[in-house]
């Protein structure tokens, strides 16, 4: 661990690290605080922390971490800076959409700290190199976005003995505790199973606010600090709640599940195993459900109205998006269906639509079944109607 | 007797949107069967077709977990709070 500064190191050192003149100026606000202190502050230089994801929980914890000193930062991502990224993506600028995450990430951490290391893993996570990238870290950092990557971290985590500092959000609700510290409770003792690709939210129940990966990502990383310099109370044991809404934090009890089948006392899960299929998500992306609806695509719906066929647009989107964008279709929200039914004309031509096509194919199902007929879903939703139709309706 | 039920935000969308609810109950069970029967569609996300409770979805009575207590006959009592904690991925969904 060579110095990169020119002035010649105070020589405080432990097992032969030490910090320079440099690293003791920007350490100093650790260093004149006794629960850090030198002695801390050389146990971060010599830490070597994995986070899995450069997303809205990573850009906090790498910008921490890395201002923090922690010696080493692995960085494992695989996707691009995206427009919508930036809402509480805070480790990219507006110039580094289209490039690769983890570039853009190393860039900003190594501005921030040239005196730590910073890997970079431009890669899926996946059960063949899962073990190999966790194997040279202390503690793992989960702050991946979906079920599969999260139980195959857990039970790499498990089987490498890692501590793994995890944290969850979602909309305004956020999930923090550390799994697999010093034989304490893992993910599976927690949750055994996700849940089936048919129950996990859809995009009209998604989104973030874009302070709530900030805040918990923060938590995430001030675990970590801790159990790097081994002070204060880790958040083992624990399951922390936070509701941004309410502003209010919740605290449950987390046990060690001795029927665990990765930390158990009887394990059958001994190497890693197929997540895609554990979760129930056959290739790459969630499954399409297949649709039986009658779908007509943007094209041909324009092609229809331009006619001057009458047709009813009917939107079963939420009141909150139609505010967004809309195409001046009747707006009955897909949960409010079964009650609002009565609204619809079957004698009607009628074309549903949401913003993907998934919502307004469930619309169609729901409603041939009620007796409708004359009735399509408009295939791709609003998002291809701009890409097709007219590109001055605005996608999100 | 009065429990205080806490609705996850991903299940209030088939709860009314209700953040909260109290209902009388003295067994967990009997709370979640008071919360089901009057928000039907909460069913099929909390119970598995067999009755069970799913198992990415954990009910705590104050800061406990179910299932190192009685489970679904866990008693309760008057100012206990059930909380739902369902498994959460994100992240920023879709």
């Amino acid at each position: 661990m060579g110095s990169r500064s020119g002035v010649s190191a105070t020589p405080v050192s432990n097992a032969g690290v030490s910090l320079t003149k440099d690293e003791i100026l920007r350490y100093s606000r650790h260093l004149i605080m006794p629960e850090v202190g030198m002695e801390g502050q050389l146990k971060l230089k010599q830490a070597k922390v994995l986070c899995i994801g450069t997303g809205g929980l990573g850009a906090p914890l790498g910008l921490y971490l890395a201002a923090a000193g922690v010696g080493r930062i692995g960085l494992v991502d695989f996707d691009c800076v995206d427009l919508t990224n930036l809402q509480r993506q805070v480790l990219f600028g507006t110039g580094d959409v289209g490039r690769p995450k983890i570039e853009a990430a190393a860039d900003r951490l190594r501005d921030l700290n040239p005196e730590i290391k910073i890997d970079t893993f431009e890669a899926h996570l996946t059960s063949e190199n899962a073990l190999d990238i966790l194997k040279d870290y202390d503690l793992v950092i989960d702050g991946t976005d979906n079920f599969p990557t999260r139980y195959l971290v857990n039970d790499a985590c498990v089987l490498l003995g890692k501590p793994n500092v995890y944290g969850s959000i979602f909309r305004f609700e956020g999930q923090i505790t550390i799994f697999g510290y010093q034989g304490g409770p893992c993910y599976r003792c927690l949750y055994p199973e996700p849940p089936p690709p048919g129950l996990v939210p859809s995009c009209a129940e998604g989104g973030v606010l874009g302070v709530l990966p900030g805040i918990v990502g923060t938590i995430q990383a001030a675990e970590a600090l801790k159990l790097i310099i081994g002070k204060g109370e880790p958040l083992t044991g624990r399951l922390l709640l936070f509701d941004a809404l309410a502003m209010r934090f919740r605290e449950l009890k987390l046990r060690k599940n001795p029927a665990c089948p990765v930390c158990g006392e009887h394990r059958t899960i001994t190497k890693l195993i197929d997540y895609a299929e554990f979760c129930g998500i056959r290739g790459e992306e969630a499954p399409a459900p297949p649709t039986t609806a009658p779908e007509i695509t943007p094209r041909d719906l324009k092609a229809r109205l331009d006619r001057g066929d009458n047709l009813f647009i009917l939107d079963v989107r939420e009141p909150h998006e139609y505010q967004i964008c809309n195409l001046g279709g009747h707006l009955i929200p897909l949960g409010d269906l079964s009650r609002r039914a009565g609204e619809l004309d079957t004698s009607r031509e009628i074309v549903a639509h949401c913003r993907s096509g998934k919502r307004s194919a469930e619309a169609v199902e729901f409603l041939r079944r009620a007796g409708f007929r004359k009735i399509w879903s408009l295939k791709g939703g609003i998002l291809a109607w701009s890409d097709e139709v007219d590109s001055t309706i605005p996608k999100y | 007797m009065a429990i205080k039920v806490i609705i996850p935000t991903p299940l209030r969308a088939y709860a009314g949107k209700r953040e909260s609810l109290d209902v009388n109950a003295a067994t967990v069970g009997e709370a979640l069967a008071a919360l089901t029967s009057q928000y039907a569609d909460l069913k099929k996300h909390l119970f598995a077709d067999d009755g069970r409770l799913r198992s990415f979805v954990n009910v705590y009575v104050n800061e406990e977990d179910i299932r190192y207590l009685q489970k679904d006959q866990t008693h309760v009592r008057d100012g206990d709070t059930i909380s739902i904690v369902p498994s959460i991925a994100g992240g920023a969904m879709d």
